[in-house]
């Protein structure tokens, strides 16, 4: 037997004591109906046959008692007198919840028709006297019935006021268990509020003469807060205001005056928080408002301003030109910042120099941060390839599963944006010409679904992009007979595996055995890799026959800003991609006649030929007897590009040239070095080009 | 240490009940069955709280209470009376008296801890 029905047990003993103890009085009463006494004693019995029933789940027996409770009520108020007919109704209505008791459970309907025919007489009786039987009361219900429904929804900040009533302690009522109570329903700020206390001499110490301010961070509703308040609503003051929604409705209200000066620029924002901080004092000073009333105002200020920082949305929408404006305004603040340094290399005043150094290091994490919220991440594209990969799949009645990896991987928009095409054309060609039919793919031993991966990382200030089939790899024969065919090569001898599957970049070059729907509609590998040498990236390709075939994307974080290598050639100065610098080493003029005319340099067991930037740029001046070599590589291959002088490493914002110039070969841009003077930056992956092309011309 | 309790109700089941939920809750539990028995039980024993029905034979909820305020060592005791939806009457007096707090009958036990815990914490 559980507790509730062993209480249950309990009432049906006590209510059946009740109902005798009722009885006797009842029939006294006849005897003596004025007595007050007897009354009592039977509305006693039946109130508690009412309460308790209730409270141990006899519903039936407490709607009933509570009917004759009422009608009792009404007799002890002295609003009826006894008769003898009450008191036979009584004594029946006591018959009736003594059946109840002893028939639980199988309650028939002709006994519901009995006690409604009793009710009826009760109602009779009471009939034309002032309230009906069954009155309803307006009471609160039982105060925190349940701990506080804690919503996920909103936060709310609400600013409540609790000025205790004098003769809370005479209640047994301590308000520091109160804001103990409110400070478990979320983040409460509660300042006291001294200024009701009187002079010591006026103290009752039983009475209270506390008052706090409260600001309180929840997510309940103002119901629960009330409900911790129940109990001293009707003794003491307390306020209780919703400030967020106020908060909320008040955002879109005119400016305040500061705002308007600032916005005029009449004031600065700092002079408006001093004269605000002064409003506090001024009012404080009149007598206005109390110290703690201005520190409780504050705190609430404090807890509304948190609120707007967790309820209004993290991010903000900006367009694009002028996340554009403010890269160029931190590209001239870079390049100021250089001048800046440089024209301090002179100074010897150290205040000077640390202020020099300072502004450095800012514009240097201001550039950083600016061009971190040009950032995206990678998988807006990514997302976009999966739909792709699996209509081109079944178009072309082959299985792929499509993989990505390093979808969170961060890329300038403008590279994201520019990388779309090349990435559709790359993993087209995967599909198209990579995987193979499924029956295909059996016969070669293989699973019947083929697999594309995708993935981006972070390498060395570059993002690198991968995609991978596991398809037939590429035919490094075939792509010698077609790159013969079409003239690009002059025999399908000696050539190594790499040289060849560069051929696929070059220009109208086509392996796929018919045109498909897919891939070969005149967009070509050149074009993918026009795309990506433009965007100051690299493109690679490694392939095993049978295996599968791997192109690598290298590229640049940001378009806007290169590390650049500071060179020389007749005081001219270039700057070149730091990024595809390996090495430097001098080149002498002994070197030069030791190579016996071939532009070749000695680099540790390794020979690499040359280029002279002076040459290719037609620059008329004399050559120094000692040269710079700056090693380069790009696309996997080393060149040296010859200078007079290396100057120094230096943070480029490259300038785009004018249309003019956009043809010209062997530049990619310009920048403005610190003493004001243009350097161009060389296009150095088409440098090298040149160079493989004319030695190649050289040697067949 | 255990709080004390004194739990004042004609009802014996409604008593039971009472005694049953505190103890279970951890509380130390002084017994009366009406405001007399619970004045004469008083008598300076160390008590953190008072939980009374209002409608008792010989001394009242109401009576008791005033008596309990009247008495200067309970004169801060926390006082919860049980009440009914049908006399909001009783509520206003037992206020007037000096009741901290009520319950309104009936009452599941949990509401009772969590008004207990109101008020002693």
């Amino acid at each position: 037997m559980d507790a509730s029905d062993k209480f249950a047990q309990t009432y049906l003993e006590e209510a059946g004591e009740l109902l005798a103890e009722l009885e006797t009085a009842v029939l006294d009463l006849e005897d003596d109906m004025e007595n007050p006494e007897l009354v009592n004693c039977i509305f006693r019995a039946m109130h508690t046959i009412k309460g308790s029933g209730a409270m141990f789940g006899f519903d039936e027996i407490a709607d009933f008692a509570h009917y004759v409770e009422t009608f009792l009520d009404k007799i002890r108020e002295g609003e009826l007198a006894v008769s003898k007919e009450i008191i036979d109704l009584i004594l029946v209505s006591r018959d009736e919840i003594n059946r109840m008791l002893n028939a639980l459970n199988n309650v028939e309907t002709d006994e519901q028709d009995r006690r409604d025919e009793i009710i009826k007489s009760f109602a009779q009786f009471a009939d034309g006297h002032s309230s009906g039987l069954a009155e309803e009361s307006e009471e609160p219900a039982t105060p925190s019935d349940s701990p506080p429904q804690r919503s996920t929804k909103q936060q709310k900040v609400y600013r409540i006021r609790f000025k205790a009533g004098p003769d809370l302690f005479l209640h047994g009522i301590n308000p520091l268990g109160l804001i103990a109570e409110l400070s478990e329903l979320g983040e409460l700020q509660a300042h006291f509020l001294p200024e009701y206390i009187p002079h010591l001499s006026d103290i009752d110490p039983e009475k209270c003469y506390l008052a706090w301010d409260m600001v309180l961070n929840t997510d309940v509703e103002e119901n629960a807060i009330q409900d911790v308040f129940i109990f001293v609503l009707d003794k003491s003051e307390v306020q209780i205001v919703n400030i967020s929604s106020a908060a909320e409705e008040g955002s879109g209200l005119q400016p305040k005056l500061g705002e308007i000066l600032i916005n005029r620029g009449d004031v600065s924002s700092n002079q408006v928080k001093d004269a605000l901080t002064r409003l506090g004092e001024l009012l404080q000073e009149s007598g206005a408002v109390s110290r703690e009333k201005i520190n409780s105002a504050l705190s609430e200020q404090n807890t509304a301003k948190k609120y707007r920082a967790v309820s209004k949305p993290t991010s903000i929408r900006v367009p694009a030109e002028k996340l554009d404006f403010l890269v160029n305004i931190v590209g001239e603040l870079v390049t100021t910042q250089a001048q800046l340094s440089q024209a301090a290399t002179g100074v010897t005043s150290a205040e000077l120099l640390c202020a020099v150094e300072g502004i450095e290091r800012l514009s240097e994490e201001l550039r950083d941060c600016v061009l971190g919220i040009r950032m995206l991440p990678i998988n807006t594209l990514f997302s976009k390839f999966k739909r792709m990969v699996r209509d081109l799949a079944s178009d072309l009645g082959k299985e792929v599963d499509f993989v990505t990896e390093g979808a969170e991987t961060e890329l300038d928009k403008t590279v994201i944006e520019r990388i779309n095409d090349p990435l559709v054309h790359l993993i087209r060609n995967c599909i198209d010409h990579g995987i193979e039919t499924p029956e295909e793919r059996k016969r070669m031993g293989k699973p019947p679904r083929g697999t594309v991966t995708l993935t981006a990382t972070h390498a060395e200030g570059e993002v690198v992009i991968r995609i991978h089939d596991d398809g037939n790899g590429l035919d490094s024969e075939a792509i010698a007979a077609k790159a013969f065919e079409k003239g690009l090569i002059e025999s399908t001898d000696n050539l190594s595996e790499s040289y060849l599957f560069k051929l696929i970049f070059e220009p109208g070059f086509s392996t796929a055995n018919s045109v498909t729907d897919v891939s070969g509609r005149g967009v070509g590998m050149d074009v993918v890799k026009r795309e990506i040498d433009s965007l100051r990236g690299a493109i690679d390709i490694t392939s095993e026959q049978g295996k599968g075939t791997e192109i690598i994307l290298r590229l640049p974080l940001t378009l806007a800003i290169i590390d650049g290598l500071i060179v020389s050639v007749a005081k001219e100065q270039y700057v070149m991609p730091l990024h595809c610098v390996k090495e430097c080493v001098e080149l002498t003029r002994d070197d030069v006649e030791k190579a016996h005319g071939k532009r070749i340099i000695a680099l540790r067991d390794e020979l690499v030929p040359y280029i002279r930037l002076r040459e290719e740029f037609s620059i008329k001046s004399e050559e120094h007897d000692i040269e710079q070599v700056v090693i380069v590589e790009t696309e996997g291959t080393r060149v040296g590009v010859v200078i007079d002088e290396i100057i120094g490493e230096k943070q480029a914002v490259i300038k785009s040239l004018a249309k003019v110039f956009h043809g010209v070969e062997g530049i990619s841009g310009a920048t403005i070095m610190g003493d004001g003077a243009v350097a161009l930056i060389l296009d150095v992956a088409q440098l090298v080009r040149t160079a493989c092309r004319r030695e190649e011309a050289m040697y067949h | 240490m255990a709080k004390t309790i004194m739990t004042v109700d004609d009802s014996t089941s409604i008593r039971e009940m009472l005694i049953c939920t505190l103890k279970q809750a951890g509380y130390n539990v002084i017994e009366a069955v009406d405001g007399r028995d619970a004045l004469t039980k008083l008598n300076d024993a160390k008590i953190h709280m008072v939980i009374t029905d209002l409608n008792m034979p010989n001394v009242d909820g109401i009576a008791l209470i005033e008596e309990i305020r009247a008495t200067p060592a309970y004169k801060f005791v926390p006082i919860i009376m049980l009440t009914t939806e049908s006399h909001p009457e009783k509520k206003v007096q037992g206020k007037q008296a000096g009741a901290t707090g009520w319950i309104v009958k009936p009452f599941e036990p949990d509401q009772l801890l969590a008004v207990i815990k109101k008020v002693i914490g």
